[in-house]
């Protein structure tokens, strides 16, 4: 690990300013993901800034009726929430899913969101990564890559998000809150995270100098029929090799409305407008959830390795719908 | 009892830590309530608390495993909540009250999840015993595992190599149905 400084702010604009001044500053908060990194020069930070005494821990009722998530709550006290649990049972169930009571007691909401990838190559600074290293070529690629993207990768970077959380918040549609150098905007959660493109360093669309304050989750949380479905190599604290979260309104068997998320197969959540529209309407039918599935998974391109993640997320989003709608409603 | 950097107490069945005194450059003060006593540090920032507790406060019963929370080897209670000591930096637990493995007995009486390992042979080689009695405690205290298919699913964040699951599961449940009973 590198020399560092360290700092603890008690304030936003504090954290802020700490961020311009030195390019090399990062925040902390939970610090599972960055100091793990740290401890191998993954992330070589000149200075770390505490911001676990600003005032995000809270998780709070908003008057649409929906809640906001403290950026600095943490995954645990998140997924316990009673408003949470019973409101968003959708994202309590993910948040449960990934890693382990001791790291989710520690990793914070905000922090979960900006995890790195967990790609060999990003973790192995022998060897090229073009996110760790931009331009200097992708390992993956022609490498080992059986945990790699399938869906909207790029000649640059074929690495996943991590996070089971931010798969339920993008089918929950939450909405991003950031304070930075500009004042306050609002990020929907599709545009919080991007593509690798020509530039996989970038995970976010988030400017330097923003800090996430909370995460806000409409009123409606599916609470009724949902599933968060992770495949994995082990039953537990393993990433997801591909994950699906559902969030369905039904109607006498008739899909009202579909939410479809999947983890695992992107740099990003992937979710699919069109698929959800042409299954909104329709009975609840195996033919149909088949259908379905095809049209998310349209493009859909592996590598050596992960071949098998087409097929596998192909039946997994049956299974998550099938399951979400629970079998004595299915047509 | 005061254990202090600049003081060293050995006295305290701590051996004498290697921190550096106060005052030297890039050093932080770091203060801790270890198992129940005040712990006075000055510390570099980038030391971890596990390397805290290990090498500069000389308590080693919390192990190093893997050193990037995968395996659960450093499991301490922070707060009364379980975490792994490999992942933060002491400085940012300034302030807390921490529990390992040396502060769960009282005198010469274990604590029942020590004395329920002891009873059901939970462990071969021991190494991962430390962090898998504080996560069990931290876990019985957090409330959510009432079966054992909830006690393996909340567990899976400490690994035992010797595979010592099922005598660890039997230990949690004893010790969980104890506590029901009272």
């Amino acid at each position: 690990m590198n020399k560092f400084t360290y700092a603890d702010v008690n304030s936003a604009e504090a954290a802020i300013n700490e961020l311009t001044f030195d390019n090399g500053t990062k925040l902390i908060a939970g610090g599972t993901n960055l100091l793990d990194l740290m401890k191998i020069n993954v992330e070589t930070p000149s200075r770390l800034v505490d911001i676990n005494r600003l005032p995000y821990n809270k998780i709070e009722q908003l008057h649409d009726g929906g809640l906001r998530l403290g950026a600095l709550v943490t995954n645990a006290d998140t997924a316990y929430n009673p408003m949470v649990r019973s409101n968003y049972p959708l994202l309590s169930d993910a948040i449960l899913a990934g890693a382990s009571p001791q790291l989710r007691n520690m990793a914070t909401n905000g922090g979960n969101l900006l995890q790195r990838t967990r790609c060999y190559y990003f973790y192995d600074t022998a060897t090229p990564c073009n996110k760790r290293d931009p331009g200097s070529g992708c390992s993956a690629i022609n490498g080992i890559n059986r945990i790699h993207a399938i869906l909207g990768h790029s000649d640059h970077c074929i690495a996943t998000h991590p996070s089971d959380m931010a798969v339920a918040l993008a089918a929950l549609e939450a909405v991003v809150n950031v304070t930075g150098t500009s004042g306050d905007r609002r990020i929907e959660f599709e545009d919080l995270h991007r593509l690798p493109g020509d530039e996989p360093e970038k995970d976010t669309n988030l400017l330097s100098g923003d800090l996430i304050t909370s995460i806000d989750l409409p009123a409606e949380g599916f609470a009724g029929n949902y599933k968060y479905l992770k495949v994995r190599d082990r039953a537990s604290y393993a990433f997801a090799l591909v994950s699906v979260a559902v969030g369905l309104k039904i109607d006498g068997g008739i899909i009202r409305q579909a939410r479809i998320a999947l983890g695992g197969v992107a740099h990003k959540p992937w979710r699919n407008n069109e698929a959800e529209g042409q299954l909104t309407g329709k009975p609840a039918t195996k033919q149909n959830f088949q259908q379905t599935a095809m049209m998310i998974l349209e493009g859909a391109r592996g590598f050596e390795h992960n071949l098998f993640k087409v097929e596998l997320a192909r039946r997994a989003i049956v299974r998550a719908l099938t399951e979400a709608i629970g079998k004595e409603q299915m047509q | 009892m005061n254990i202090s950097t600049a003081n060293k107490q050995t006295n305290s069945g701590w051996p004498a830590g290697s921190a550096s005194a106060p005052g030297v450059s890039g050093l932080l003060p770091v203060n801790f309530i270890i198992n129940g006593q005040q712990c006075s540090l000055h510390l570099d920032p980038s030391v971890s608390l596990l390397d805290a507790l290990r090498e500069y406060i000389g308590l080693t019963g919390t192990k190093k495993g893997c050193d990037h929370g995968q395996c659960g080897a450093c499991t301490v209670l922070v707060d009364g909540k379980r975490i792994n000591s490999c992942l933060t930096l002491a400085v940012m637990k300034n302030g807390s009250e921490i529990t390992t493995i040396e502060g769960l007995a009282q005198g010469d009486e274990l604590h029942p999840m020590q004395a329920a390992f002891i009873e059901y042979d939970a462990y071969q080689c021991g190494y991962c015993t430390p962090g898998q009695i504080c996560s069990a405690i931290g876990m019985l205290n957090e409330g959510h595992a009432e079966t054992l298919e909830e006690i393996q699913e909340l567990m899976s964040g400490n690994i035992c190599r010797c595979g010592a699951y099922t005598n660890i599961n039997a230990a949690i449940l004893q010790v969980k149905q104890e506590a029901g009973n009272e």
